[in-house]
């Protein structure tokens, strides 16, 4: 087996491990991290699928998390007061499911993200990063002056959202349908990347004139990759707004993107499990840190500096050695 | 409505746009000889703000403070060029932004940690406070107006600068070919050293001269920094006057999105809803501006293609 292969196993085993010790220990700020571990890592997954295998550096994944979590929040909140979410042209009620919400989630964030994309794919490089990262700002700001669901101050949603056959307000209930998730989002871009779409675009990143030179046309599969990628990000996003039962613009702020992109980073860029290594580094980071310095962020600064100038494979690459997954 | 309220608005609009050409230039600048994306811009800035609010409290003189905002930007930028910086001119974009990003968390912490979370303030002096009155009547503060003409004479001087000195030869034939011009025997690393510094400057001299309207705090510089990315995507990346043009673009739009959209709901819909909906699009207007200009020119209005 090869050395990655051992490493991404072990890092499973290690969240149910240390989520199971945690549940027996009764520790439910423990499982709470874990859980929060699951769904960064689904954010990371979601991100990496453009970033790693696409080469396309979003700076703007927020407004796809964002708009998860008002997905929820929006339908939780209708729920929870009995109003209907629009009663023309046909009656639209909230919900308190999770499949539902987290279905709607992924069909707004592809949307959103097919839009953005589309726009956003017309340049490359430097302009391509501005732009998203310009139009994640823009929900931000659009989510602080839309005052029905909260405007500024957020939207707290009383009661978690219901799974059917599960008590989700149990913290380890909820970890295991978060972690479930997880593994079947690391199935399906396994699967993606494998599949002649994923070394489509692979090969488009590497070099599109090729790829353009055999009759693909990499804008398209640049796009579809973007939309899956907003679409998983969104997901993420609705679980992780459930986890807190609140909802608040923070969701679509950029350093929002930028951690997104540190769990991708500091995990290993176009590793498939590096988003669940740089994940668990991060929460962990913040929990170590935050409980030594109130400015724990000056250490996650210089740790990242390391990595970028020093470290380029990431937590696994410094692992599993420098062969990168993808290539 | 009336006409002088509009004429304030315009006034208003010209003011953050000349500011937000400050911080622009700055960044164009990098990105157009050195190829690099600077997140950190917007920290250069809070610097700028920072020194001149502690400065100014030190002294009493408002002059004082700009020029320690200049200073302290100045070294700070170069600083980090000759420390981090100039080890990612190599690097992919990815990575400019991740430690730029990395930049922005140890500068954020640390001004935090120096000057406390509580914001400061920075006076505006005597004899710039109080309102003047313009032809046709119209009251506007004399800051304001003090600050759309500084924001003009850098605009001016920097393409002075960049079009008639040996300094501006320079950077403009960086901009063009860099191994050439090492090998004609400019110093290359002190070049762009001297150009980060100098846009760190302009962008601290911003955050000074808006720390004194505004507060001065932790974080003030990152919404200035992505009006700045909006900016040059519009300009165009690496044109001055692309920077320039956008910025006034941008400031117009933002300031007269936010006064006239309201009242256009109005016509239409009780005033409520309207006030509603006029604040959530105007908080949009600059970026869906930004989408119409990338629709036609995905490079921008002046850049290159």
């Amino acid at each position: 087996m090869r050395a990655e292969t051992i490493l991404n196993a072990a890092l499973l085993a290690m969240l149910v491990a240390v989520a199971l010790w945690a549940w027996t220990a009764d520790e439910p700020f423990i499982i709470t991290l874990v859980t929060k571990v699951a769904i960064f890592a689904i954010a990371g997954i979601g991100l990496n699928l453009a970033l790693g295998l696409g080469g396309l550096v979003s700076l703007g994944h927020a407004a796809f998390f964002g708009i998860g979590g008002y997905a929820m929040g929006i339908l939780a909140s209708h729920a929870q007061s009995y109003t209907p979410l629009m009663e023309w042209p046909l009656l639209v009620e909230g919900t308190k499911s999770m499949p539902v919400i987290w279905l709607v989630a992924i069909l707004a964030g592809a949307l959103t993200a097919l839009v953005i994309g589309a726009l956003s794919l017309r340049t490359t490089g430097v302009y391509f990063i501005m732009i998203t990262l310009a139009f994640g700002q823009m929900f931000y700001y659009f989510a602080i002056s839309w005052p029905a669901y909260g405007g500024e101050d957020g939207l707290p949603i009383y009661v978690r959202n219901g799974f059917p056959g599960l008590n989700t307000l149990d913290p380890i209930q909820y970890f295991a349908l978060c972690f479930a998730v997880m593994c079947a989002v690391l199935l399906l871009v396994a699967r993606i990347a494998a599949s002649p779409f994923g070394l489509a675009l692979s090969g488009a990143r590497q070099n599109p004139q090729r790829v353009q030179a055999v009759g693909l046309v990499p804008y398209r599969l640049f796009l579809v990759a973007f939309t899956i990628s907003g679409a998983i990000t969104a997901l993420s996003g609705a679980l992780y707004a459930d986890l807190n039962r609140f909802v608040s613009p923070t969701m679509f702020s950029w350093q929002t993107s930028g951690e997104i992109m540190i769990f991708v980073i500091l995990g290993g860029v176009g590793r498939l499990f590096g988003p669940v290594a740089g994940a668990a580094l991060f929460i962990a980071l913040e929990h170590v840190l935050g409980g030594l310095s109130e400015f724990w962020h000056i250490y996650l600064g210089a740790l990242l500096l390391v990595v970028v100038l020093f470290a380029r494979g990431g937590l696994i690459g410094l692992v599993a050695g420098r062969e990168v997954a993808h290539d | 409505m009336s006409i002088v309220l509009l004429v304030e608005q315009v006034l208003n609009g010209l003011q953050f746009g000349v500011m937000l050409f400050l911080m622009a230039a700055g960044l164009t600048l990098i990105f157009g000889v050195m190829g690099l994306i600077n997140l950190a811009h917007g920290s250069l800035y809070m610097v700028g703000a920072f020194a001149a609010a502690a400065t100014a409290a030190a002294t009493g003189s408002f002059l004082l403070a700009l020029v320690a905002s200049l200073v302290a930007a100045a070294a700070a930028g170069a600083l980090v060029e000759l420390t981090v910086i100039r080890r990612l001119y190599d690097r992919d974009h990815l990575d400019q932004v991740l430690a730029t990003f990395a930049l922005i968390l140890i500068f954020s912490e640390g001004t935090r940690w120096v000057f406390g979370s509580f914001p400061l303030f920075l006076e505006v002096p005597d004899y710039l406070s109080g309102s003047v009155t313009l032809p046709g009547g119209i009251e506007y503060p004399l800051y304001r107006l003090t600050m759309i003409l500084i924001g003009l004479a850098v605009a001016a001087g920097l393409f002075a600068l960049i079009a008639h000195t040996r300094i501006g030869i320079r950077i403009r034939a960086g901009e063009s070919d860099r191994e050439m011009i090492g090998a004609l025997g400019v110093n290359i690393a002190r070049l762009y050293t001297l150009i980060f510094a100098l846009g760190a400057a302009l962008a601290g001299f911003a955050g000074a001269l808006i720390g004194a309207i505004q507060s001065v705090q932790v974080g003030m510089g990152e919404p200035v920094l992505i009006l700045a990315f909006v900016v040059i995507v519009i300009g165009g990346i690496g044109s001055i006057k692309g920077a320039l043009v956008g910025a006034i673009l941008v400031g117009l739009t933002d300031t007269l999105g936010g006064f006239l959209l309201p009242r256009l709901f109005t016509l239409f819909m009780d005033a409520s809803s309207a006030m509603t909906m006029g604040s959530a699009l105007a908080a949009m207007s600059i970026y869906l501006l930004m989408a119409g200009v990338l629709l036609f020119r995905p490079t921008g209005l002046f850049g290159g293609p």
